[in-house]
């Protein structure tokens, strides 16, 4: 089926879209980290500027150059400059076991595949693919908060389910409501900062950003 | 105009105590925006009792009689929570737990934190009660983390990532819906709205509807502590300041559960089965029998409570599950009752614990020696939320119990065990730390008791005599979702 550029382009980003999604998966470092949720951010933008171009909704806009502003330039300096201040910028994470959490990776896509299948057959043509990909760069990002260690990667991790979320709501129904968009906006911001005020907390309290120091409180 | 006073009340309190929270009549000011907040919630209420449902602003926001003895519920007992926080609070200065700064972030969030579950409850647009109740979380994490000591940071921590991301399921679930609504509503903010969806909600899409609502129940049931989405809930309430574990318990896992009550009526319309009600009953049993056996293994008193209030909420959600008039009667008299006994405890359990200097069980003793009536409010309160007649818990207990022997009979003997096991749990902790030889000290300010005295008496009250147009709404909004 011959589908028109815009289209075509959509579903580029997208695969592009799950490919950071991995890559953050296995990155050790924190400030490449960074640097992969920005361009997540800018793919999340982009796209969402064809769909705008595409089907002609204004507010689509609107919310891609919110992105940008939010995602790509605030959050990302945000987080350097937190890095910065906490002197962990070069920090290198220990994982254990990158092949296997690549592999549980590969079943979550694939399990978010057919569970988006019988809704994306509803979906509109523009976007009918990307629905799927949508739901596992969520699920992926959530497999990364559960296999980080530190405070850190482990709120890029959240962030990056956000955004798996915003290119949900692009693909499956050209966006939310803009007064929704922008409520939700306001507490990715504000939850970014008391992310890091709780840095300083934390390191002030465990003199380390390992989220191992906090598993004291458990049921005996 | 109403609902606008409601709304900006406590929003314009949390921007005063920002810049005069630090101030030594903080305490009297937040208690006075508080007292403002119920005094609108009162006239709103007033305006409902007299005119039936309300929306305004566009239809933005709405009262029906689902929310608005919620409403009413919250703003009195964020009001009353005020008034024990402010000798609570002084104790915690006077014993260099927290200082004028932090009074000041305490302050402020406390007024935002009302007012973002007043938001939730009184917002049209389920997008808007997504953002009010994540915002909910953001006001009240750093009030968990108060102390600053390392098992409050993690508990915060955890409750944080817990819920944000048990939040963000539930984004998913309304980004479904607005999916499913677009197609019969058309684009734009007025098809999230309930009022629009409720109208429509036969033609909406089974297959995507469904799917929704598992999202919304687990993201929505983050909040309410159903297990095993629960683990943040004990940690909350045990680090956090005692007040912020009263309006936690008392208000936030209700808010949680209307969010997920309202979608269960939606998709119940689309379905035409009971699946969603099914799926609640599970989590509901669920949540009761694994709380209530966690309960005798409880040390810490306010982690105790609150596995009691995950075993309470898990009562309400089986209720809303079982649906028809009767249960979902007895579901929305729980909420009320469980939040007025959970905070009134809370308030006891904080006084006892600045007595004794411990959380730990073990360690108070003989609370009704050194002050009768923090030990009695105590033993009163436990008493009223194990469900003993003549209080109100015991009236839906009742209810939920000889609903669920009609119409799911084998659920009965969990229900039946678990309360029992609670009743156990509970009883044989409390009596020791009421009873005995005293070790408790007298405090530096005189501790606020008539709020606890206060709510019990309500309690007392609502099992005996339930007022007419309480009734008439408890009618309605059960009709509402059958």
């Amino acid at each position: 089926m011959e589908q028109p550029l815009t289209s075509q382009l959509v579903n580029l980003l997208a695969a592009f879209l799950l490919l950071i999604a991995f890559a953050m998966l296995s990155q050790r470092r924190i400030l490449t980290l960074i640097k992969l949720f920005a361009w997540q951010g800018a793919a999340l933008a982009v796209s969402t500027a064809l769909v705008a171009y595409s089907t002609g909704q204004a507010h689509l806009y609107f919310s891609a150059a919110l992105t940008v502003l939010l995602k790509v330039m605030l959050i990302p300096w945000v987080l350097h400059r937190l890095i910065d201040r906490l002197d962990v910028r070069w920090d290198v994470e220990t994982l254990i076991n990158i092949p296997a959490t690549m592999l549980i990776g590969i079943g979550l896509v694939i399990f978010a595949f057919s569970l988006a299948a019988p809704i994306s057959e509803m979906a509109s043509m523009l976007t009918r693919s990307t629905l799927g990909i949508a739901m596992a760069s969520i699920l992926l990002s959530f497999l990364m908060m559960i296999v980080r260690r530190k405070a850190v990667p482990q709120v890029i991790g959240f962030l990056a389910m956000e955004n798996g979320l915003f290119f949900a709501a692009t693909s499956a129904t050209y966006g939310m409501p803009l007064v929704v968009e922008l409520g939700v906006a306001l507490d990715v911001l504000v939850g970014t900062f008391i992310f890091g005020i709780f840095f300083f907390h934390i390191r002030e309290q465990f003199d380390s950003l390992d989220i191992r120091h906090m598993e004291k409180l458990k049921e005996d | 105009m109403e609902i606008a006073l409601v709304l900006a009340v406590p929003l314009f309190g949390g921007a005063l105590l920002a810049l005069l929270g630090h101030k030594r009549w903080a305490p009297e000011l937040n208690a006075l925006m508080s007292l403002a907040t119920l005094a609108a919630a009162a006239l709103l209420t007033a305006r409902v009792i007299a005119d039936g449902p309300v929306t305004a602003m566009d239809e933005q926001f709405f009262v029906d009689p689902f929310n608005v003895f919620l409403v009413a519920l919250t703003a009195f007992v964020g009001f009353t929570t005020a008034l024990f926080s402010r000798p609570y609070m002084r104790i915690e200065e006077h014993d260099g737990r927290v200082n004028a700064a932090r009074l000041r972030l305490y302050h402020s969030m406390y007024q935002l934190f009302s007012f973002t579950m007043l938001l939730c409850l009184l917002a049209n647009n389920v997008g808007i009660l997504w953002v009010a109740l994540e915002g909910a979380t953001l006001s009240t994490v750093l009030l968990v983390s108060l102390y600053r000591t390392p098992a409050s940071l993690e508990a915060a921590w955890k409750y944080f990532i817990l819920c944000s991301v048990g939040i963000a399921q539930a984004l998913f679930g309304v980004i479904l819906l607005y999916f499913a609504a677009e197609r019969v509503l058309g684009p734009g903010g007025n098809s999230l709205l309930w009022t629009h969806l409720y109208e429509v909600r036969d033609q909406l899409e089974p297959t995507v509807l469904s799917l929704a609502f598992v999202f919304l129940l687990v993201g929505f049931g983050t909040k309410v502590g159903l297990v095993p989405l629960h683990n943040w809930l004990p940690d909350a309430h045990a680090e956090g300041p005692t007040p912020v574990s009263a309006v936690l318990s008392g208000l936030l896992l209700n808010v949680g559960l209307y969010a997920v009550v309202r979608s269960k009526v939606l998709v119940d319309g689309a379905l035409g089965s009971n699946f969603s009600g099914d799926l609640m009953m599970g989590f509901g049993l669920l949540s009761v029998v694994v709380a209530a056996f966690f309960l005798s293994r409880q040390k810490d008193i306010k982690r105790m409570f609150a596995y009691s209030s995950i075993e309470h909420m898990g009562i309400m959600t089986f209720a809303f599950g079982m649906g028809g008039p009767v249960a979902a009667f007895a579901g929305l008299l729980h909420m009320t009752v469980h939040s007025l006994t959970k905070s009134a405890i809370f308030f006891a359990v904080g006084h006892a614990s600045q007595k004794t200097g411990t959380q730990n069980m073990a360690d108070i003793r003989g609370l009704i020696q050194q002050s009768p009536t923090v030990g009695w409010g105590l033993a009163i309160g436990s008493l009223a939320i194990l469900g003993m007649p003549p209080f109100g818990v015991f009236t839906s207990e009742f209810m939920v119990l000889t609903t669920a022997m009609h119409e799911h009979s084998w659920a009965t003997p969990f229900l039946l065990t678990a309360l029992g096991v609670a009743f156990a749990a509970i009883f044989g902790k409390v009596q020791p730390m009421v009873f005995g030889e005293t070790n408790a000290r007298r405090l530096p300010h005189s501790p606020a008791l008539v709020p606890v005295f206060v709510h019990l008496a309500l309690v007392l009250m609502l099992g005996l005599y339930i007022p007419p147009y309480l009734v008439e709404w408890y009618r309605q909004a059960a009709a509402l979702i059958g």
